[in-house]
Order: C-alpha cells, then structure tokens, then sequence
C-alpha cells in the first residue's frame, strides 16, 4: 500500500505549527497505525530530519496513551479502537490522511502530536477515589454487589484516560471522562459515602479546564472503550441532587 | 560494597510466622515524625503507586517520579487475566499455604521461601483492600466475587475485572496516590525519567533525573529511594511489554552498585498474536485464561496448507493435552511455550508466516454459547479481530509465545532493600518471588503486596536511625558529579551524528537475543550472543544517528539512553545464561534436558540466587551467590503430566 | 501543606473560578448546573409552544373560537384574581424561562469557546453529531429573532397593518396576507423545530433522567413533539396565506 500523510508538525507549545506533506510507501495492510509512524520516522531520520513526536507506549489499546485525531475523528474512522490498534487495512490504498493532536485550551501542545493531558489527573486528585487507606478494608465479601451493578460499574472504569472525548467534543467537553470516573465510584456501595462530595468536587474542577457538554454524542463515538453517555445523565443527576442534598440525613434509610 | 550487605534477612521462625515476627523485630517511625522523612519512589506502576500511597498515607513525604505523562499509564495497566488469593472462596482446597506452594513449584525452585509465603499471605488482604477501593471485580448473581483458574494451579483461586484486570488495579492505586497527591503528601513529577542514582557514603541518598519535555537536568534527594521501575523485556525488542518500558532505572543503579539478580529468567508467555511483518513493533498477548476454555492444536502432518476448519478432529494434534493429561492446556507458561516452539520448528506452524500454533474457543463456544464466551472474553476477542482481522468466533485464533516478563531484576533482602542500604526495588523491578518462572495472576500480586504491605511495614527500620538528619543537599557534589555524568552522556549521543536510527539498534540487538537467548539457550548461541552485543553496542556509540536538541521533547534522545542500556544490560543477561548450567523455569538451555525434551533442572550446584556485581565498563561482573534452601516446598521435578 | 490541584497543569481556567459564595450564586456557576436550568427552562418553553399552537389552531374553527380564547386567557383565574393577573403571572415565569435560558445559553457558548481557542486545522467528520444539536445556537438565535417580530406584529401590533387589540382573527389573517411574512413565520417555526428535535431529548441528559428501559423514548418523545409543534404552527401560516378563510 501507499498512502500520503499529513500531518501537523510543530516545534513546541508556543509555535505555531503546520501540516506536513509526507508519502510513505510500501505500506503493509497488517500494519498498525503507529507503526506506520515508526516507518515514517525510521524514514525522516535517515533523510537527517527529527522525526514526528507522538504519544504511545501499550500498542495494545489500553494505556491510553496515543492521540490522534485521524482525517477529523479521534482514534481515527473505526468505532471502539484506540489509535494504536486501528490497522492499515482499514484504509484505501493510496488514500490521504490527515492526523492533527487533540486540540483543547486543557489539552495544550507539546509537540507535533503531543499534548499535555493532566488537567485529567486534576479531575482524579479532586475526588476520584475511594478514601480506603491500606490496611484499613474489610474482608472483601461482606458487602455484596449485585452483579448488575458491578458491571455497569466496570462499563465506566473501562475508561483509558486518552482524551478522545474531549478531543471529539465540539467544545471540549471533558464530560465524558468525568462522569465514567465518578459513576464508576458512585455505582459501587464502597462509594456511597463520599457520593455526594465526589460528584460536587470533580465537576468543579472538571469545569475549571474544559468546555460543557451540549449532548452531542461525539463522545461516545469515539470512545475507544465505547463508553455510554448514560453515564453524564448519572452524573448531572448526581450533582444537581447532590447540591440539594441535606448530607446529615444520607446515613439514614428514609 | 562489602558482602555484609549480601544478606537476606530472612527471620528465623516457622514460616508461618515469620511475617509477624519480623513486623514486630523491626523499629518503626511515630506517626509524628514519618514527615521529617523524604521517601523518592520511581515508577507509577502497580508497585509504586501503592508503595507511593501508601507511604503517603502513612504521613511521609513523598516524591513520585514517572516518565509517563500520567501515573495511570505505567505497564501494569495492561495485565488482562487476573490477581491470584489465598481466598478459597471456590471451597477446593485452597489455602495460604498451597499459593505458596504452587508458586515456588512453579518457580521451578528459585525463588526464596519466605518471601513467598508471605506473598501468599498478603493477597487476601490484597483482594480486601481493592474491593475496599472500588475496584469491581467480577462478581456472582449473588453479589458475591468470582473465581477463575489460570495456568500451574489446580484450584480456581484468579480474581478478575473482565479482561483489564491490572488496569483495574492500577487505577485503584492510581485513585488512592491521586488522593495522596491531593492532601499534599506525595509531589508527582511526571514526565521525568530518572537517569541515575546517587549514592553517598554508601547509601542511596537520591536520583538524577531528565525532564522529557525541557530536557532539564534535575536531581531529588530523600532519605530513601524506591525503583519499581518494572521488567526488562524489551531487551528483546519484540515483546509484550509497552515500548517505553526499559531496564534504565535498574540498570543505573546496578553501575552504582545494587546487584542484579537472575537476569537470565525471562519469561516466555505461550498466548500472544504471531508478528505478522517486519513492520512489527511490539506483540500483543491474549491473555492467559484463554487456555481456560481453548484448545491448543496444530495440524499432526506438517506444512499442512489447509485452512482450519478443513482439518478434520482425527488429523489435528492437541499436543499439551496429549502430552500433559493432567495439567492439559493448563500447564504453566514455560512448559506451554517450549511445547509451542517445537511444534512450530517441526513446520507444524499454522498461519501465513507458519509462525503459530491454533488457540481454539471454537469447541468452547458450541459447549457453552457464544454469550458465557462473550462474557468471559469479549474485549480479547475484538482485539484479536482488529489486530490480524480474522473473527475468532469462526476460524480459531493463532497464538506463539513472546516475552512477557522477567523474573530477575535488582537483588532485594527480604525487606525489600538491595545491597545498597536506602534502595528499595519493588514489583517486577526485584528478583525475589517469581523464581525462573512466574504464575499467571501472580505478577499483579507481587506488585501489590510490595507496594501496600511490605515496603510501608519495612522501611521504617531503615529510617528510623536516620531522624534528625536531613536529606544530603541537592548540591552536594555526589549529585553534581552525577548530574555531570547524567549532562554528558546526552551531549555524547547527540553528538555522534552517525547514520543508523535508535529503533534500528535495538532491533538489531533484539534478533541478537531472541535468536541466542531466546526460547532455548545453549553454550553455543549464548557465545555467539556474547561476541555480537559488544559489536553491536560500539557500532552504537559509532553510529547512532539522533536528530534534534536536549532542550526539548526528544524521543529519540529518550529511546537512545534505554537502547545504551540495553546494549549493556544484554550482555548481562546472556553471561547469567551462560553460567547457569541447567535448565529451570523459563531459562532452558539445550545441553539440559530430559530425552522428551523437558528442562532439567540442577539442585545440587545451581539451588542459588546468582547476583552480578558492576566492577567497572571493561571489568567483567562479578558473581555472587545466595543459597536457597527448602525446608517447606521440597524440591521434586516439576511434573504437570 | 495542602496543594491546589490545578496548579500542575498549564492548561487556562475557562470557567469563573470558584469562590466562597451564596448556594445560588455558586451553584449557577456551575456548568452542569446552567445545563440542568436550561432544561428546566426549556420544559417550561415546551409546554408554552405546545400550549400556545394549541390556542392558536382555533384559528381555523372560525372567528369567535378565537378571539374568545384570547378573552379567556385576559379573564383567567377571575373571579378570584382580577383580570389579566394570571395571565401576567404567567408570562413573568414564562420571560424569567426565556431570560435564563438564553442567558446560559450565551454563557455556556462562552466558555466552550475558551474551551477550544484554536480549533481543528483539517475538517471534522462528525460520526454522532445531528444537524440539529451542532445548530443549536443558529436555531436559538434565529426563534429569537422571530420572536421579537412575532411580538411587534401580533402583540403589540407595531408592524401590524392596521392592528386591532383584542380581535385575534383579524390581526392573524393581516399579518398572513402579506407572503413574506408567511414564509418568514414557515422558516422560524422550522428552525423552532430544528431547535426542539434536539432540545426535548438533550433535556433529559441534563436533568439526569436516564433508565435504559424508557432511554428509547426519549428520542421517540423529541421527535414526535418537534413534528407536531411544527406541523401546527407551519400550518397556521401556510393556509392562512393559501386562502383557507374558516
């Protein structure tokens, strides 16, 4: 196969950047997408030009490391696949593709490909987490989970971190991932008593970094984990009812 | 280093209790003065980032260094099947007791004892502390965890989160360091590779590091410094390791002086999709429960050019059930990997490149309906599709062992702590619990039980004689000297212009590896390996060819400084091979084995941990040996027949 | 030593940062927040349009059905309210709906915008966006507009030839003589459409009303209400200006 890159090149997070022409031939259909990149670079190296910076480690769709918005989609046209597994065949023989890096205000430039992703890590220090210290946990059976509930949970732990919904978001929204992270949490029994402060805490400092969520869906789609946007109505249930909350009262049943 | 330090500080004690006896032997740190103690952890993984937690939430200041742009992404993210525990929820007869002794057996008998009873006794308090976290396991209609069986035991004793199970656990330790951060009790650096260790008067006193996206050169001191920096796989190239993962961190303080311990067990994983090119960067594995419900087969006639569903029942050959009745396609990962290999060299291979061996669900799938299929493997099986494009449901998937993990690492006491008093090596990174071969499910356990249990209970006996001294001031000249050598040797890579890629270099030394030091290891191959490698690495420092600047985000700066080590971390390990006269675990070398080609294994001369000394660039290692002794797990020959 | 978590990251504050403020005050700082009043708020707007082309449709029962709604609605909750106090009770909450919900509107767009200040070089390919949902402030703007027209022709009778207060009938069939404005009445009330397909089911992922056993209905519910709003209201002015004279 033969394909003509175009991809956006830019030196640092204050340049200001450009797309690149590149034809690389002599493309294998089993070829991952990164791999492409790796014989693109092995190529530039040799012609003594640096070669084109871009984030990835797992290669297998879970780290979630790699970020690419491939000819206008995050993670590229195939649904539920992280860039490091979409696969050349996947492409027309000859097409030309255009890769550009995530682009948010929370997201900012590194370089060519790579953003800078921890206004996420932000949102997790917030409160996305069960207060457990080591040591202190119960024996893991005493409380049952209904099984329904653990996988809705697992649905929205699922979550990789890698910024597609944000990227796919036509405002940058990063409701998505906040939401997965807290639902996750707050579907579990082990979550219930940091519900109400957890939800308060990661949206605020969601809505310090990115945009708000007009329910497109674009999210959604292009999650690589596929994960739903039930979870934002859960979330924005979870919040307004948190606000009203008289908190004294949530230890008792009714 | 004087050999005082070589000493493993296993209690004495039935072995039951040494654990307890030893929590209790060691001085501890009061709660009001944990904050008075600097504690550097390097590596986010599932070691780490417990160990870095948890310390934290003990009240000690904490400096976590990643080279990761988030703690989230550390490797362990990527383990699919499971985390084994002495539960017995199944009720077949599992016990604290019988984990142990799976996993020295399954170690083929070189790993320590006591270190891994106690493994086996802190992953029941793993599974409660997770669940306490939110990590949602897989669970029963009746609320209530679920099991599954994995490969070298006979009991279901394997906790799982579908198949993203270490993802799970690293994002409940990520969650718990998150907090930590939070209340300001650990700092993240992230994006920050540690290049060097600094040693003073003998003792670990801190690390230089190179910021990846400025390039700036910075040192971290702290009264204790942590690794747990994970395995060295991709001194293969070709493995299922991330592509970032490296030996630098391991490797930087074995030239400072902490001992490597048994480099030469890697571990082989049976389960992973075949390279389908040259193109290749990285294999992928499918997890190990696979074999759970899958057959392993290859055609019983060779260069059989048929498709798989024209291979009638009568003319297919289930090698591992055939050979191992008992075990079937449960034996552990190494017999199952050279079971592989000699299928495939036979030129039983299946696929384009007749480079794999069949892995089918399809008798699973009529048995139990594609929906409990679905259920147990369902992401395994659309990664499969999207990587070789075939449906696994219809044609069986096709599988050949890669390199999966590695067993040796840096040499640790039972504390934890190496030779170099104030180095603590966690998880992957230490050689302690695995022996030659490690257990499916059992990797995320170590990890675990360092991170949250051990370290946090151990390293107040280091500390607490320290109080009242502060960490050695940043420029002090053992951290200029360090960030001086740390400055140059980049200065030096970008300067030798020549006109061979990094990536190329290491797959060079890749091919060098898997050929010599690969699957199966002989004096022969292992010579060769140790001629070509110091080749290899002068052509490197020759004609590496790295473009752009130190002052900004290079990644070809960063791949380089790994491949360096790597081209001498490889030497290491072929010289480990070559000294270990005998076959055990996933170390097999061809002039020791049975006439049906089993590993045979030498208790009488190699029962012992074998730790290299650094002596300098163009002195050899130098060997020393720690004896194992048995008391519990008695040594048989490993049988899974 | 509790550390701020923000301050590692470069990225901008696109959003009002949060202080120490009246409930009211911080919770309508919160996006989510602003969200869920624009759902309130459009509820409340669903049920007017729904109510009022429902009023309006007695145009084509004839000239009294019509003009006697409007009466009524002047002489609603008489005796026990004095003439046109409900009706007036009701439009406050019906102006305090449209305030808000333009308000947030306006300040949401806002800070998505900061969200995004450089936007994508190349074209999107958008897979789960409608038309609809990326043309939400297009479709807002535009029923805006209409609006204030609407109000000046058959409210207030400025652009009204020959505007009659009270006599409905009259003033409805002026307005829709003139063929302009008819197409001017079809297109805003598309827009209007347009603007409900995607509000009436985005109104639920705000409030936070989701259960996967009525999730299908809620797509079903925007559809049908924004065919059946439209459908009245296009019909009104597209007989009208057709000569239909009940």
């Amino acid at each position: 196969m033969k394909v003509t890159l175009n991809v956006w090149r830019q030196g640092g997070p204050s340049d200001s950047g450009a797309f690149q022409i590149y034809e690389v031939d002599d493309v294998s259909p089993d070829m991952s997408f990164l791999e492409l990149f790796d014989v693109l670079n092995e190529r530039l190296i040799t012609k003594g030009e640096e070669p084109v910076a871009f984030d990835h480690d797992c290669r297998e769709g879970i780290c979630g490391s790699c970020s690419m918005m491939i000819n206008g989609r995050a993670h590229g046209p195939e649904r539920g696949t992280a860039t490091c597994q979409l696969h050349m065949r996947k492409f027309e023989d000859g097409a030309t593709i255009t890769v550009e890096p995530w682009r948010a205000a929370a997201f900012p430039i590194i370089k060519d490909l790579c953003v800078d992703r921890s206004a996420f890590d932000r949102i997790i220090e917030s409160g996305g987490y069960i207060t457990a210290p080591t040591g202190t946990a119960q024996e893991a059976n005493l409380t049952p989970v209904p099984k329904e509930v653990a996988d809705a949970a697992m649905d929205a732990a699922a979550c990789i971190g890698c910024g597609a919904c944000v990227a796919a978001c036509p405002n940058s929204a990063a409701q998505l991932f906040t939401a997965a992270k807290i639902e996750h949490l707050n579907l579990l029994p082990q979550g219930q008593p940091e519900r109400w402060s957890r939800v308060v805490a990661m949206v605020d400092e969601m809505e310090r970094f990115f945009g708000s969520c007009t329910n497109h869906g674009e999210c959604e789609s292009a999650c690589p984990k596929e994960i739903s946007i039930d979870f934002i109505a859960l979330m924005n249930r979870d919040y307004i009812r948190a606000q009203f909350k008289q908190r004294r009262l949530t230890g008792q049943k009714s | 280093m004087t050999e005082a330090n070589f000493e493993s500080h296993v209690p004495a004690g039935p072995i039951e209790e040494k654990w307890d006896h030893h929590k209790f032997d060691v001085k501890l740190v009061n709660p009001a003065n944990r904050r008075k103690f600097r504690v550097i952890v390097v590596g986010s993984g599932l070691a780490g980032a417990s160990a870095a937690a948890t310390l934290g939430e003990l009240g000690y200041e904490v400096t976590m260094i990643t080279f990761h742009d988030s703690p989230r992404r550390a490797h362990s993210i990527a383990a699919q099947g499971g985390i084994n525990a002495a539960k017995n929820y199944r009720n077949d007869g599992d016990s604290v007791y019988r984990l142990f002794y799976d996993t020295v057996k399954g170690g083929d008998y070189r790993s320590r004892e006591a270190n891994v009873y106690r493994l086996a006794q802190l992953s029941v308090n793993i599974i409660d502390q997770c669940v306490a976290q939110g990590v949602p396991f897989a669970r029963e209609y009746g609320g209530l965890l679920d099991n599954r069986s994995f490969g070298g035991a006979q009991v279901s004793r394997t906790f799982y989160a579908r198949g993203q199970t270490g993802q799970q656990l690293l994002l409940g330790a990520y969650q718990a360091l998150a907090r930590q951060i939070h209340l300001g009790n650990v700092t993240l650096h992230e994006r920050t590779e540690m290049l060097d260790l600094v040693i003073k008067d003998g003792k670990a006193v801190g690390v230089v590091t190179r910021n990846l996206v400025s390039g700036a050169v910075r040192s971290f001191s702290g009264h204790a410094v942590v690794l747990a920096t994970g395995g060295y796989s991709n001194v293969f190239f070709l493995s299922t390791n991330a592509k970032n993962s490296n030996v630098t961190a391991i490797w930087r303080a074995h030239k400072r002086g902490a001992y490597l311990a048994n480099p030469c067990f890697t571990q082989i994983h049976p389960t992973c999709i075949p390279a389908s090119d040259d193109f290749q960067s990285k294999l992928t594995l499918m997890s190990e429960s696979l074999r759970n419900d899958g057959q392993i087969w290859v055609p019983a006639q060779t260069d059989d050019p048929r498709s798989a569903d024209q291979i009638p029942e009568t003319e297919r050959d289930y090698y591992l059930e055939r050979r191992y009745p008992a075990f079937g396609n449960l034996v552990p990962r190494d017999v199952a990997s050279r079971a592989s290999k000699k299928e495939v060299d036979a030129g039983r291979g299946v696929g384009p490149l007749k480079n794999g061996v069949y892995l089918d669900l399809t008798g699973a799938i009529s048995r139990l309906g594609r929906d409990v299929i679905d259920e147990r493997y369902d992401n395994l099986m659309q990664m499969y599709e999207r990587i070789t494009g075939e449906d696994p449901y219809k044609q069986p998937m096709r599988i050949y062992p890669a390199v999966h993990y590695t067993m040796g690492g840096s040499w640790v006491d039972y504390n934890l702590m190496s030779n170099v008093p104030g180095l603590y090596v966690l998880g992957e990174a230490n050689f302690s619990d695995h022996g030659a071969n490690r257990l499916g499910a059992s990797a995320l356990m170590q990890g675990l039980a360092d991170g949250y249990f051990v370290l946090p209970a151990t390293i107040g006996d280091y500390l607490a004689p320290l109080l009242g001294s502060d960490p050695v001031p940043t420029d002090d000249p053992v951290f200029t000297q360090s960030e001086a050598d740390v400055t140059d040797q980049v200065r030096q890579m970008l300067s030798v212009k020549g006109t061979r890629s990094v990536d190329w270099f290491h797959r060079e030394l890749g091919k060098i590896m898997w050929e010599h030091c690969g699957m199966a290891r002989s004096r022969e191959s292992l010579e060769k390996a140790l001629a070509e490698i110091p080749a290899l690495r002068e052509e490197f420092w020759r004609n590496v060819r790295v473009l752009g600047e130190n002052e900004s985000f290079n990644q070809s700066l960063e791949k380089a400084g790994r491949v360096a080590d790597f081209l001498e971390f490889g030497e290491l390990l072929c010289l480990d091979a070559l000294q270990r006269e005998e076959s055990c675990g996933g170390h097999f070398r061809l002039e020791h084995q049975t006439e049906d080609g089993e590993a045979m294994r030498d208790d009488d001369n190699f029962s012992y941990v074998g730790a290299w000394e650094y002596k300098g660039a163009d002195t050899a290692p130098e060997l020393h040996k720690e004896p194992l002794e048995f008391e519990y797990a008695h040594p048989t020959q490993r049988s899974y027949k | 030593m509790t550390k701020v978590a923000g301050e590692l990251t470069d990225a901008p504050n696109v959003n009002v940062p949060r202080r120490k403020a009246p409930f009211i005050v911080t919770f309508y700082r919160s996006a989510v927040a602003k969200k869920w009043l624009m759902a309130v708020s459009g509820i409340i707007l669903l049920g007017y349009v729904l109510a009022h082309m429902v009023g309006n449709l007695k145009v084509f029962l004839g000239k009294d059905e019509i003009n006697e709604y409007a009466d009524w609605l002047r002489r609603l909750g008489e005796p026990a309210f004095p003439r046109e106090v409900v009706l007036w009770g009701m439009r406050t909450v019906l102006i305090a709906a449209f305030v808000i919900h333009i308000v947030a509107a306006y300040q949401l767009t806002m800070i998505n915008r900061r969200a995004r200040p450089t936007q994508y070089k190349s074209p999107r390919d958008y897979a789960a966006a409608s038309f609809a949902s990326r043309t939400m402030r297009w479709t807002g703007v535009i029923v805006l507009l209409f609006l204030i027209f609407h109000l000046l022709d058959l409210t207030f009778g400025t652009v009204n030839p020959g505007y009659v207060g009270g006599n409905v009938y009259r003033n409805l069939i002026a307005s829709f003589d003139r063929v302009p404005v008819a197409v001017a009445y079809i297109v805003a009330n598309l827009a209007l459409g347009i603007h409900i397909f995607h509000g009436a089911w985005s109104m639920f992922q705000s409030l936070g009303f989701n259960n996967p056993r009525y999730n299908p209905w809620r797509r079903t519910f925007a559809i049908g209400f924004a065919g059946l709003i439209t459908t009245g209201n296009v019909a009104i002015p597209l007989l009208i200006t057709a000569g239909v004279r009940p």
